[in-house]
């Protein structure tokens, strides 16, 4: 247990110079495997949480152990054996190891090909540097310039802490435990994740990203976000990292909330590229999340886009409630299924207020094996006067082992509102990578241009930087996929 | 040395013969034009010169300066300096066409051990050439060939082998889709770009489009060989007796 005590030192190090800590629970030990009314408990005392805390969290156990995994999901994957995982343990890093010239150099060529600086690259890479402490300081300015403005933007763990009142009015508010098998999971066995809240009348100055939250690879497989948009604010979220995440963790279930106030708006961004195990799909990760946004007030406006390439499995269907008049959701997606990856994603779109409007675009690549289905429920409730929803279900297939499905649900119960639903499939054509080819393009730069311009709808809606990135994700997730 | 050479080729589709021992010297600076009948086998001798897949000899070499392309896929040609106009241009939905081209420009100056063009660079290029080409910058926001109309589609086909500056150029049925006007247009544009160093291989069914790119040679193209060559006035025989007179005549 050498390495743990180090890598334990070393958080400790650079968390003594680290005024506003990110870092939570430094003296975590292992709990014993498998999960229990006992383990809650542990993870609770050991995060020092208030009784409320605790007692939601038993409750949500309580209403886990009466629950049935959904079986509805067009994936398949062994029963997933829940005294087999370990809830609770110390930080970890990866090894740590002394230069680049130690790092597996197909991860070296995937972190060239994303563009990554070797700086960054140094630290995803595990190996040891003092770069950490650059990310410290860039993120103390970051912070403090939030500050200035009243943002709080920390661990939720930290947040249950300073704002206990914020914590317990919102978390559970938007999913609550008894939504779903992995949501109650999740309630029960949470281990951290970002709490933000956006005070009235403000205008987050800049994009907030989980990349400043340098612990972030130990935040674990249970993570839990809330975010509070007051009236009048705006703020922008960035989830994930292009470069290819390596976990021991299999199954990944968080939980993600946003609240937007009168005239608020949320917009959401991830980039997914857990590791989708080998071609066979052995060892890769099991990415089961929940997500939904609560826009209560009126004209406001929440907007997930996300771009999936990653994970052996994803289940995940980022959602709106749209309870206020006018207010607006938005649902841009992309999901890249390669090899033996089995992607099953979409939106749910709740119209409760009146002239609610949501949108959908939703891009699906499939190649190799792999399978994916778009999944969506669009409701129009009875108030919901004057409402309407724009869906649009594209596949891209390439070549032919592979499977696109669209499962769209429409349930209107008023007759005055509009529900579109356009859906297309479509395979790169022959046509298409010969006239590229004939400019000079290799296979795989055709193929992920073309890909790319299928997927052009929704990448024009990433944050700048996050696009780039992203883009050339999408090319090197489908490598050797065509030719 | 010729540009292009192509020697003796033999081809079959379906194991069906469609070359039957087709030779060819193109030389530097020289305006080739094969023509034929339909089904004589124009198409089949562009793909197969751009090494489409599917495409591949039975028997016979081609050359591109001295060098076998027997074992170079489609891309490589390109980079070598091979360009295909295409008759139907194919469309790319989401992807814009000046990244497309500037994609295209830098994997040849990538091959030519040039520097690739930044963006800024690149776009400048790319306006001076197009607007000799009568091409809007409008169009080259939209996607490839999107929604393009027939002379839009061939224009940007010119634009592409302007920016690249081939060695050898294949203009399979350029003007096929186009009114007197966009004809005029393209050829323009065509003919802008001959030199002494390049060489153009203009395959066309009719006579009109050789009014406008003249050629130094015409060569007819019979069941998949060619059977008679000549100066531009053979362009003018077959408009005059079509081409069952000649094909008789063989």
């Amino acid at each position: 247990m050498v390495a743990t005590k180090e890598t334990i030192d070393k958080v400790k190090e650079v968390s003594s110079t680290y005024k506003y800590g990110f870092v939570t629970d430094l003296e975590a030990e292992k709990a014993p495997l498998g999960l229990s009314e006992d383990i809650v408990k542990f993870i609770s005392h050991k995060k020092k949480e208030p009784k409320w805390l605790l007692e939601w969290r038993l409750k949500a156990y309580k209403k886990w152990l009466s629950m049935e995994a959904p079986n509805w999901a067009m994936v398949d994957f062994p029963k997933i054996n829940f005294q087999d995982i370990y809830y609770y343990s110390a930080p970890k890093t990866k090894p740590k190891l002394n230069s680049l010239d130690e790092v597996d150099p197909e991860l070296l060529r995937t972190y060239e090909k994303l563009g990554i600086p070797i700086k960054e690259q140094e630290v995803l890479a595990g190996v040891a540097v003092d770069y950490v402490f650059d990310s410290v300081s860039v993120a103390t300015t970051f912070r403090e310039k939030l500050a200035k403005e009243g943002i709080i933007f920390c661990p939720i763990s930290e947040a249950v802490q300073t704002y206990p009142d914020l914590v317990k009015k919102y978390i559970g508010s938007v999913i609550p435990i008894s939504d779903n098998y992995y949501a109650a999971l999740n309630s029960a066995v949470f281990t951290d994740g970002s709490f933000v809240y956006i005070p009235k009348g403000v205008k987050c100055p800049m994009e907030l990203s989980t990349y400043f939250r340098i612990n972030e690879q130990n935040s674990g497989q249970f993570e839990r976000t809330l975010i509070i948009a007051e009236d009048d604010t705006y703020v922008s979220y960035l989830e994930g990292c292009t470069a290819p995440q390596r976990d021991e963790n299999q199954l990944h279930a968080a939980v993600v909330e946003l609240v937007a106030m009168n005239n608020a708006e949320i917009k959401y961004s991830t980039v997914q590229n857990w590791y989708p195990g080998d071609k066979d799909g052995n060892g890769g990760i099991y990415n089961f999340v929940t997500k939904r946004g609560n826009c209560i007030g009126k004209k406001s406006k929440i907007s997930w886009t996300q771009v999936e390439t990653g994970s052996a499995i994803t289940w995940k269907y980022p959602s709106c409630v749209l309870k206020g008049d006018d207010s607006v959701g938005e649902f841009y997606s992309v999901a890249v299924a390669n090899n033996a990856q089995q992607a099953d994603t979409g939106t749910k779109m709740i119209h409760i207020g009146k002239n609610t409007k949501s949108t959908i675009i939703s891009k699906g690549i499939s190649a190799g094996k792999a399978q994916n289905t778009y999944r969506g429920q669009v409701q129009i409730q009875k108030n919901a006067k004057g409402s309407r929803n724009f869906t649009q279900c594209d596949s891209l297939l390439i070549g032919d082992k592979c499977g696109a499905h669209t499962v769209p649900y429409i349930n209107q119960f008023t007759p005055h509102a509009r529900v579109e639903h356009e859906a297309t499939t479509s395979k790169i054509s022959e046509d298409q990578l010969f006239y590229c080819l004939q400019r000079g393009l290799d296979t795989e730069q055709a193929t992920s241009l073309i890909v790319n311009g299928f997927c052009k709808e929704v990448m024009k809606e990433l944050p700048m930087e996050f696009a780039v990135e992203a883009q050339k994700l999408i090319g090197i997730s489908l490598e050797g996929s065509v030719g | 040395m010729s540009l292009l050479e192509i020697k003796n080729a033999k081809l079959k589709l379906d194991d069906k013969d469609i070359l039957k021992g087709l030779s060819l010297s193109v030389s530097k600076g020289e305006v080739h034009a094969i023509m034929g009948p339909n089904g004589s086998g124009k198409s089949t001798l562009s793909y197969m010169l751009a090494g489409r897949d599917g495409y591949e000899l039975e028997s016979g070499e081609v050359f591109l300066e001295g060098q076998s392309l027997s074992d170079m896929e489609a891309d490589e040609r390109a980079r070598s300096g091979l360009f295909l106009a295409f008759q139907y241009p194919v469309e790319l939905p989401g992807v814009g066409g000046m990244s497309f081209l500037r994609e295209a420009v830098n994997s040849r100056r990538k091959f030519l051990g040039e520097e690739e063009l930044d963006h800024l660079a690149f776009v400048k290029e790319a306006r001076k050439v197009a607007s000799k080409m009568f091409v809007k910058d409008e169009m080259l926001k939209r996607a490839v060939n999107v929604g393009f109309s027939g002379g839009e589609k061939k224009r940007f086909e010119i634009l592409q082998m302007a920016m690249l500056k081939p060695k050898v150029s294949i203009l399979d049925e350029t003007d096929s889709g186009l009114d007197v006007d966009a004809l005029k247009i393209v050829s323009d544009g065509v003919n802008a770009q001959r030199n002494d160093d390049n060489a153009i291989v203009v395959i066309t069914h009719y006579q009109r489009l050789l009014d406008y790119i003249v050629p130094d040679f015409v060569h007819i193209l019979s069941d998949g060989s060619i059977i008679k060559s000549g100066g531009p006035e053979l362009a003018l025989e077959v408009e005059k007796n079509g081409y069952a007179g000649l094909i008789n005549a063989a």
